[in-house]
């Protein structure tokens, strides 16, 4: 590549390795072990992006995961299309395609940009003050609003990549592999910890890693020889886990992190077949220690935004590890020594620096004297007031700084740069630190919070604990590990070091300028737009928490969370504010440390992994006669099974009518089913059913209904007595693990004297309910050696049995008040049973049906079900079901509740039936009920729990809740609905067979 | 999330676990004679602390036993286990 930007340099780089890539539509060449970000440099491209609101053109200004302007999209166009991407962190690979966001119709040209000459009238708050009123036209602004909000394009259709997640169990976890965290890893390794050390980036060695300088040497070696052999030992020892290319997002309580391993995303997207893209790590450690290291600071001036305006340490890092020359004609703007350390490793290249321009009167480093020896010009206790340059920066101005750091004075004198380097010291990188409860503390000599209060077995060492010197990080490294590891000897006997820098610094958090804050544009979180000035105006406005101005405001709160401008933005507000730095707190730093993918948060629970589903001994029979299923709780259960075109609605009437007039047929295998077992069972069932259990013969079934302790129905179901000491409780389907549990509840913790065991049984049978007038002709033949007979088997009782020598249970119950069987077996042999009933039923046209038909039939008979009818605020007598509800027991769960002065208050909602004036009109459940529609406001009585219409009684019916319902039999009511009103009769819920004439029918 | 000591089982996930609200609220053994106040004091009154809370816990995933903890909801510190029917831990 004849490309003046590029020096061949680093050994990160391999040119020997072209790789050709796309960003928005054009061809560019960069080299393997580029970023998209070094890459683009190295073309001389700094414009990637337009910011949030004021559509201003913006350009690369990190090198890492804190970048808050080079968000880019990803493989546009496709299904692997990926918002938000830091151009910092991608690694180019061969056939890369990326684009620009936030911009139409290119990055070059923006309408949107008008935004930016409209700033003077879109101050912070803006969209909160004006789109308020009138209130009804949001629906309208909302709209526009959504259109030019949002960064990125969302994919469209679903995510082809595979990703996971894998437990990881360590005894210490080293985050972050710079030197400290190299020298931690080393150490709790050869120590005999079982240790994990992860990094975000594609290598080891942080910063320190192209520390090539002659001024900063360990044990005389220079920095990054020394680092290299480091690497290049613990890379050998068997006791340590090294994990590059992943993330920590979140640490949470008790040392659990959860880290993103990124696998595939630097390969070229043909080698990435069946790969896993990203893996997610739960990692739980014994002991963390933490060497996230630090965050270089802009600084804040007005337009600090233009592209070509990078922190400096991005420069260094460019020029260092890619090769990449950011600018030819540069200049650093600083408050510290780093800067200078930029400006050495451009000098060696060759590379032009214009000028150096310090906040700083005194500068007393070795560094800087070498510096000033290459004849660079270093403007000492001058700023930076403006910059010029749409696209790219140009020029500057700067002016001479007041003692007191407040004004600038003097004359103004414009320089020409294409590149600007800015650098205003350190943040220690406390995130993960905060985020596991860790306290922090503000140093006033640097002004940096840094860890005090450690919430569990973890550690900060080096520069994320707020050392930053190369000797004061390695002595206080070695020093913590020991303590922290509880070893005498850390793995290094004596380290020497040397550095060049001194840790002298002139913070000034609003850098002055000879403008009014009202005419300047300083930002202070890049990616939201927020500035200086919007931060004083949210002051001005009264908002003092630094949570209502971060809302207010939007400072920190873009992808990059204010990694950079977090802390000048607490600095403005305590200085403006005149009140110590700390005082306000920090706002909240929340996981994810960087943003995660959907997929690597789901893993492999998508499609039908998503959520686990049951399916039923008969679910193939179901499958392969056509079913439509629908999902109760967790299983599936057949919805109804239409016939030839039927729909839904065709195919109910027709299993509705068939199971009255001849026979119906239902997989009821879903039902919970509890085995009670102990000499105090009969105690038990008293205390947790509202009804009486000690005089249930054995061979015996009983309906129950279960309340909360406050008198609420809860579940329901049939409860049979298989011997003395022996019953089994069926519950419904959705209700089963709970009643499961709260039954537990109480017998380990209000009744442990009671001598009962339950197991939960619903996987182990099948349970097949054959109901209609003929039933009892098809379930003797599938039993023949049973006695069928009224008198021997009467409604309500069970029978032991065997088909073909395997044991059953028959139980004469019903849900549809039609004479009906239920036959309980073994799971396995449910569907042969099954097909036995049918083959027996063939005669009787017998007539499988789902829950819907279920649904229907029982409603005709106004039986209730529980989660449907009920929602946890009726009573057994707002159900009208008080004869279930014993009056002779001193207690069972909820009695008390039940005269309550609210639950016997008559103006509860109860149970009614519903019938519509127009027989054909079905009411949509859900649809209130009102008695005056003239009344303003409408009074709402109750509304519809249950509605269809019945083929067997040729008219609509409903259930429903209304006020004091119990006592308006026969009185009108309206259900109002959009286009029309709906005139309905209160009327006794149970529609069909109110004497039980069907189900004791004899056959 | 918590590393749970079930006094049953041994050191396990927090997700194993369902939490099971205030620890140490006995039943009334006569319910019926107790006024509306003394019921709805039972059935709906429970504390909410900054500090040392005492808790019942399940093993929902696990042994399925229920048991009590000691926590300091201001740091989720767990101070102690200990088993239903057993005296809470002295501090």
């Amino acid at each position: 590549m004849t490309n003046n930007l590029r020096f061949k340099t680093s050994k990160f780089i391999d040119e020997t390795y072209r790789v050709s890539f796309k960003f928005n539509n054009k061809t560019y060449f960069g080299f393997k072990g580029d970023t998209l970000a070094s890459a683009l440099l190295a073309n001389g491209i700094h414009l990637v992006g337009r910011s949030f609101k004021y559509h201003r053109p913006r350009g690369i200004m990190t090198s890492g995961s804190e970048e808050p302007n080079a968000i880019i999209q990803l493989h546009d166009n496709s299904s692997r299309t990926e918002p938000n991407v830091r151009a910092t962190e991608v690694e180019i690979y061969e056939g890369l395609v990326a684009s620009s966001q936030n911009c139409w119709p290119s990055v070059n040209f923006d309408i949107g940009g008008i935004n930016n000459l409209l700033s003077p009238i879109l101050p912070a708050g803006f969209y909160y003050k004006t789109f308020m009123w009138p209130a009804s036209f949001w629906e309208k602004y909302e709209y526009f609003i959504r259109k030019s909000a949002g960064l990125g394009k969302s994919p469209k259709v679903a995510d082809p990549d595979i990703y996971e997640h894998k437990y990881i169990h360590c005894d210490v976890l080293v985050i972050g592999a710079g030197i400290s965290g190299i020298m931690a890893a080393k150490t709790a390794a050869k120590n005999g910890f079982k240790t994990l050390l992860v990094d975000e980036k594609s290598y080891l060695g942080g910063s320190s890693i192209y520390d090539n300088s002659e001024y900063s040497k360990v044990n005389n070696q220079i920095t990054s020889s020394w680092l290299e052999k480091e690497i290049n030992e613990i890379s050998k020892l068997e006791n340590l886990e090294i994990k590059t290319r992943t993330s920590v997002a979140a640490f949470h309580g008790y040392n659990f992190l959860l880290a993103r391993e990124n696998l595939t995303d630097h390969l070229p997207i043909n080698q990435r077949e069946n790969k896993v893209r990203q893996r997610l790590l739960k990692i739980r450690a014994k002991k963390v220690i933490t060497a996230t290291g630090s965050i270089e600071r802009p600084l804040i001036f007005d337009n600090n935004d233009r592209p070509g305006i990078l922190l400096s340490s991005a420069i260094k890092r460019y020029i260092d590890l890619y090769g990449v020359a950011c600018g030819e004609n540069n200049i650093l703007f600083t408050n510290n020594d780093t800067a200078y350390e930029t400006a050495m490793s451009l000098i060696q290249r060759g590379i032009k620096i214009n000028a150096i321009i310090d906040n700083r009167e005194q500068i007393d480093s070795k560094i800087s004297y070498e510096v000033e020896k290459n004849n660079i010009k270093i403007y000492k206790g001058y700023t930076v007031i403006d910059t010029y340059g749409y696209r790219r920066i140009n020029k500057i101005s700067i002016m001479k700084l007041s003692k007191d750091g407040q004004k600038v004075i003097g004359d103004k004198t414009k320089l020409n740069c294409d590149c600007l380097g800015v650098s205003g010291g350190w943040t220690p990188a406390v995130h993960l630190f905060t985020q596991s409860g860790g306290k922090l503390k503000f140093r006033e000599e640097d002004q940096v919070f840094i860890p005090n209060v450690y919430p569990s077995d973890q550690i900060s060492i080096g520069s994320c604990n707020g050392d930053f010197g190369l000797e004061e990080i390695i002595k206080n490294t070695l020093s913590s590990i020991k303590k922290f590891l509880d070893i005498d000897n850390s793995e290094y006997k004596t380290v020497e070091t040397i550095s060049g820098l001194n840790q002298s610094k002139r913070n000034i958090w609003l850098l002055p300028s000879d403008k009014s804050i009202g005419k300047t544009k300083s930002f202070v979180d890049y990616q939201n737009d927020a500035t200086a000035k919007d931060i004083k105006l949210a002051l001005r406005e009264g908002f003092r928490s630094i949570e209502h101005v971060k809302r207010y405001t939007t400072t920190g709160m873009g992808t990059d969370q204010g990694k950079l401008g977090n802390m000048h933005a607490l600095g403005i507000i305590s200085e403006t504010a005149g009140t110590k730095m700390g005082e306000h707190g920090t706002t909240t730093f929340r996981p994810p440390y960087t943003p995660l993918t959907f997929g690597t948060i789901v893993g492999r629970n998508v499609g039908e992994f998503f959520d686990i589903f049951r399916r039923t001994p008969i679910h193939d029979w179901h499958v392969a006669n056509n079913a439509k299923f629908e999902n109760v709780g967790q299983w599936k259960r057949a919805w109804y099974y239409p016939k030839d075109n039927e729909n839904m609605h065709q195919a109910v009437q027709r299993e509705s009518k068939a199971a009255r007039d001849s026979a119906g047929i239902l997989d009821a295998s879903t039902l919970g089913k509890i085995d009670i077992q102990g000499t105090d069972a009969s105690e038990f069932l008293n205390r947790v059913y509202t009804n009486a259990w000690s005089k249930l013969a054995v061979g015996k079934c009983r309906y129950g209904l279960m309340l909360n302790e406050d008198g609420m129905v809860y579940d329901d179901g049939v409860t049979t007595r298989l011997s003395e000491n022996h019953y089994i409780m069926t519950t419904t389907t959705g209700g089963a693990a709970n009643v499961l549990g709260k039954l537990e509840d109480y017998l380990q913790t209000e009744w442990p004297e009671l001598d009962v065991y339950l197991s939960s049984v619903t996987d182990h049978y099948a349970t097949i309910s054959v109901c209609g007038p003929n039933s009892k002709k098809i379930v003797s033949k599938v039993i023949p050696d049973l006695d069928f007979s009224d008198e021997k088997f009467t409604h309500m009782s069970f029978k032991n049995a065997k088909i073909d020598n395997i044991k059953c249970r028959v139980m004469r119950i019903s849900f549809t008040g039609e004479h009906s069987y239920e036959i309980n077996i073994q799971a396995n042999f449910g569907k042969s049973v099954w097909e036995k009933c049918m083959e027996a039923g063939k005669d009787f046209n017998i007539t499988p049906y789902g829950t819907e038909t279920m649904h229907l039939l029982r409603a005709e008979k106004g039986f209730i079900i529980v989660g449907q009818d009920t929602d946890a605020t009726l009573t057994p007598i707002d159900l009208q079901m008080d004869w279930i509800v014993s009056k002779k027991k001193y207690d069972f769960i909820g009695k008390r509740s039940l005269y309550r002065s609210d639950t016997i208050r008559e103006d509860r909602k109860q149970l009614v039936g519903l019938l519509t004036e127009n027989p054909e009109e079905v009411l949509e459940e859900g649809a209130q009920i009102v008695a005056d529609i003239k009344k303003s406001p409408i009074e709402m009585l109750g509304h519809v729990t249950s509605s269809y219409y019945s083929p067997n009684l040729k008219k609509s019916i409903a259930l429903g809740v209304v006020k004091g319902g119990k006592n308006m039999l026969g009185q009108k009511l309206i259900i109002p609905m959009e286009n029309k009103n709906i005139n309905v009769t209160v009327a006794d819920p149970v529609f069909l067979d109110k004497e039980g004439e069907r189900l004791n029918a004899k056959l | 999330m918590f590393l749970i000591n079930c006094p049953f089982c041994g050191e396990r996930e927090q997700s194993e676990f369902k939490a099971g609200g205030e620890a140490h609220i006995v039943r009334p053994k006569q319910p019926t004679e107790l006024s509306d106040d003394e019921w709805a004091e039972y059935l709906f009154m429970r504390k909410n602390i900054k500090g040392i809370q005492f808790e019942r816990w399940n093993h929902v995933h696990g042994c399925r036993k229920w048991f009590n903890m000691v926590r300091d909801t201001s740091n989720d510190q767990i101070k102690a286990v200990y088993k239903m029917g057993e005296k809470p831990p002295v501090k």
